[in-house]
């Protein structure tokens, strides 16, 4: 009898103990003033992120969480509008010479770093110079192989034999000048990547110190990383850009899942979210109603077939399987809306991107698909096999599509799940592949060169599909020996044409974001890119 | 005893030796490549690839890199990271303490309640209480972590917003508190069933007749000589629960968002950073062949006719 009534007493002290801690956090519940209210220009905006993988130097980062720091930290020479348009950032101006071969960028006066010192031609040649000795160890040092002196300090073997390369030098504090070893029209589309950005002197004093608190030139000054639970950015007062902060900092929460996030949204514990789990994508919409935000970014999924495995096939036969995919269907039921119908094999907020460039062939139309199939002498041993990394959330899509194949064509097809990315990516290396694998590309630079040539030309190292097709190649090269942008891009919108027909992948869709915010901010707006653009939001008071 | 405990203690050499060179094996057999993991989906820049991998040491043979990972061991040198370039030790004391803390507070609901319930139930067996604690127990043994800790969640903190959803700062307790009684509401069931059939058949014990006997109030008889006789079943599987809660809690660290140990294994699997995971498994081992030392030696206490030489 006593045991029972102690076990009450364990009971009660439970409930009151719950009961505390509710009571902590009960008072920030009722902080959104729902948009109408006043601007905070000092709030802070919390965000979902992660723990970055590499230190925060802009050339060793090529991950998402990583990214997300670099890029509010630094601001870029360029960067690009929603159409893939060029638009000036810290440069004032990135000319080429007559045939492309070099490039000078002129430099906005009056910039500077967070520690104070000014930002000028040196600190841009000096970070690259280093960034790309192979020495230093930086995922992101193959973005400067364009330069000439790369195989310099970057040689395929043996150890680097000079400190810089020849291509790039300072004409005077804000001028220097890029020589190219294969000149291209559309250099200054590279140029838009995280990595061409500069280092402050102290850099090189600790590059390992630096990497746990970066100094860039960007709108926000790095604060602190708190390793697993937050990084925080405060706004630079001193920002000689044109996009400064319109709110007082950034903190960047580090979550172990997307569901988790959303959680913390819902509650008010959170502001922004970049991606809503799969598990809450049918409800967010109600949930949040008018602070959900869906729209595609320049990213793309397609199935890929192996040409080691498919080489006498007729493409029509490919052209038919594509056809044989309700892609409306399936983004629409299977996806909740995460994806958009591809009808390009670039995506649409990229430079050279034409509306209905697969001339139907990204239509469902399972008759036509079962005749391009019978004319084109049928699928190899009438079975088709999706290779995908089972750590992604790809399983329900790849039966929805197999389902589409069986249905429409009466073939076999079946998902070939590899537990993980590492594992799906070894036998994609390997030329293991059984039928097909599932490919995703997500954008460098918003230029149609960047969605064809770096998967479709036959020396891509990307190209794990080992597609090889002599006329690609030739508008591609074509296109890297134009005169200007334009003609660039005319040539490679002709092998995108050239592609529809010899199908080298079957494009399916388009990554949306699906994100959203809090009602305790507002102006949330996410770029072609698929991130929100921190700088414009605000907090409401 | 003394003795005893030395020998114990010997034992885990090889056991720790042994378990490493499993799990360094294991992860060398992986298919995939940390060094590749790290350009994604991009084709990788093969010379910066080698030269890597030769700072990195991982051209060295398989027996040799474990040679250096043991003799770093050794020197408390765990190893650093791949891609980001973190001592390992660094990565493990970040991820611990959040990890403790949740363990603790969710083996101490776990013995509190569990025994708890347990005595209750064993006291009135056949009762209505038993029957209570029966439903009680059976239901929490059923539903899986993640249904519960997803129910709590979205009820507690989304709907009535008692707690916030997610831990905030893994130093405070009370937002701990949820967590941990999910975390601990399976084990707490078991410890219940196990305390509750251990006191059913115990109370018809000789001991118990002699001890009612002589005279002993129902509370000596039941705290002194019945509680600790039956509690050698359920030492035996807190024991083996207590490293289960500290590397199995990675599903309701997930949901809770508490960036613990669980996590950091899991993140260094998929990222094949073959140092982080053996270290981290290393100490768990570690904290298991403790655990089952203290366990045996308890033995010994709760039942003076136990004895080890």
């Amino acid at each position: 009898m006593r045991g029972a009534r102690s076990a009450k007493w364990v009971v009660s002290a439970i409930v009151v103990a719950m009961a505390a801690t509710a009571c902590g956090s009960d008072s920030d519940d009722n902080g959104g003033g729902g948009g109408s209210g006043d601007v905070n220009a000092d709030g802070i905006v919390r965000i979902d992120g992660g723990e970055p993988q590499n230190p925060l130097i802009p050339t060793n980062t090529n991950e998402q969480y990583g990214a997300l720091v670099i890029q509010n930290v630094w601001s870029k020479l360029l960067d690009f509008d929603d159409n893939g348009e060029i638009f000036m950032v810290a440069a004032e101006s990135v000319e080429p010479n007559e045939d492309n071969s070099v490039w000078t960028v002129t430099l906005k006066d009056g910039w500077t770093f967070h520690d104070g010192t000014p930002v000028t031609a040196q600190s841009y040649v000096d970070a690259w110079n280093w960034a790309a000795n192979i020495q230093n160890e930086q995922n992101n040092s193959f973005w400067f192989a364009d330069i000439v002196g790369y195989e310099d300090v970057h040689p395929e073997e043996g150890d680097p034999t000079a400190d810089t390369m020849s291509g790039l030098q300072v004409v005077d504090d804000t001028t220097f000048t890029i020589e190219l070893s294969n000149p291209v029209s559309y250099y200054d589309y590279k140029l838009g990547y995280d990595a061409f950005t500069p280092l402050p002197e102290s850099f090189y004093d600790d590059p390992e110190a630096f990497g746990e608190h970066p100094i860039g030139n960007g709108p926000y000054q790095f604060e602190s990383w708190t390793n697993n639970q937050s990084i925080e950015l405060t706004r630079y007062d001193d920002y000689a850009g044109e996009d400064a902060a319109q709110n007082g900092g950034i903190e960047i929460i580090a979550y172990t899942g997307l569901d988790a996030a959303y959680q913390d949204l819902l509650s008010g514990n959170l502001d922004v979210i970049r991606q809503v789990d799969p598990r809450d994508l049918p409800v967010y919409q109600d949930d949040l109603g008018d602070r959900a935000i869906a729209q595609p970014y320049n990213g793309i999924q397609t199935i890929v077939p192996v040409w080691y495995n498919w080489e006498d096939t007729d493409p029509r036969v490919l052209q038919g399987v594509s056809m044989a995919i309700d892609r409306e269907t399936i983004t629409t039921t299977v996806l909740n809306g995460s994806r958009t119908p591809a009808d390009s094999f670039v995506a649409p907020g990229v430079y050279g991107y034409q509306e209905g460039a697969s001339g139907g062939i990204t239509d469902y139309d399972p008759e036509r698909a079962r005749e391009l199939v019978e004319e084109g002498g049928g699928i190899p041993n009438n079975e088709i096999t999706i290779q995908y990394n089972a750590d992604g959330g790809h399983q329900e899509w790849v039966e929805a599509v197999c389902g589409n194949l069986i249905e429409n064509l009466g073939v076999e097809c079946v998902g070939d799940a590899k537990p993980d990315f590492a594992t799906d990516l070894e036998a994609r290396e390997a030329d293991e592949v059984v039928s097909m694998y599932r490919g995703g590309w997500f954008q460098d630079y918003p230029l149609i060169v960047n969605f064809t040539k770096e998967l479709y030309a036959s020396y891509a190292q990307s190209n794990y599909g080992r597609f090889n097709s002599p006329e690609v190649d030739e508008l591609f090269a074509q296109g890297d020996a134009a005169a200007t942008l334009d003609e660039t891009v005319a040539a490679y919108q002709e092998a995108e044409r050239v592609l529809w027909e010899e199908m080298p992948a079957i494009p399916l869709w388009y990554q949306n974001v699906n994100g959203g915010y809090s009602e305790n901010v507002d102006n949330v707006r996410f770029n072609s890119a698929g991130q929100p653009v921190l700088t414009e939001i605000t907090v409401n008071n | 005893m003394g003795r005893y405990v030395v020998r114990r203690l010997l034992q885990m050499i090889p056991v720790f030796i042994g378990s490493t060179f499993i799990i360094f094996m294991m992860m060398y057999a992986l298919p995939g490549d940390p060094v590749r993991a790290l350009w994604g989906e991009r084709a990788p820049d093969e010379a910066q690839m080698a030269a890597m991998r030769e700072s990195l040491g991982l051209d060295d043979p398989i027996l040799v890199q474990y040679w250096n990972y043991l003799t770093g061991l050794l020197q408390g040198d765990f190893g650093t990271q791949i891609a980001s370039r973190r001592e390992v030790i660094e990565v493990i004391s970040d991820a611990l303490p959040a990890t403790l803390r949740l363990t603790a507070l969710a083996f101490l609901i776990t013995v509190v309640v569990g025994v708890g319930m347990g005595l209750v139930a064993g006291l009135r067996a056949g009762r209505f209480s038993d029957r209570g604690i029966l439903f009680v127990t059976l239901l929490l043994i059923s539903v899986p972590v993640f249904v519960l800790g997803q129910i709590f969640q979205t009820y507690l903190g989304v709907r009535w917003g008692w707690v916030t959803p997610t831990v905030q700062d893994s130093e405070n307790w009370g937002q701990l508190f949820l967590p941990a009684i999910v975390l601990a509401s399976l084990s707490f069931a078991y410890v219940a069933r196990l305390t509750r059939t251990s006191i059913v058949e115990n109370r018809r014990a000789d001991y118990m007749r002699t001890a009612k006997a002589k005279g002993l109030t129902q509370r000596r008889a039941v705290g002194v000589h019945l509680l600790r006789n039956s509690m050698i079943p359920v030492v035996t599987f807190l024991g083996v629960d207590l490293g289960n809660l500290m590397a199995g809690a990675i599903v309701t660290e997930g949901i809770f968002n508490i960036h613990g140990i669980g996590g950091a294994v899991y993140r260094a699997l998929n990222s094949r950073e073959g140092s982080t995971v053996v270290g981290i498994v290393s100490f768990i081992i570690l904290v298991y062949l403790v655990v089952t030392l203290l366990v045996d030696l308890l033995y010994a206490v709760l039942d003076p006719r136990i004895r080890y030489a």
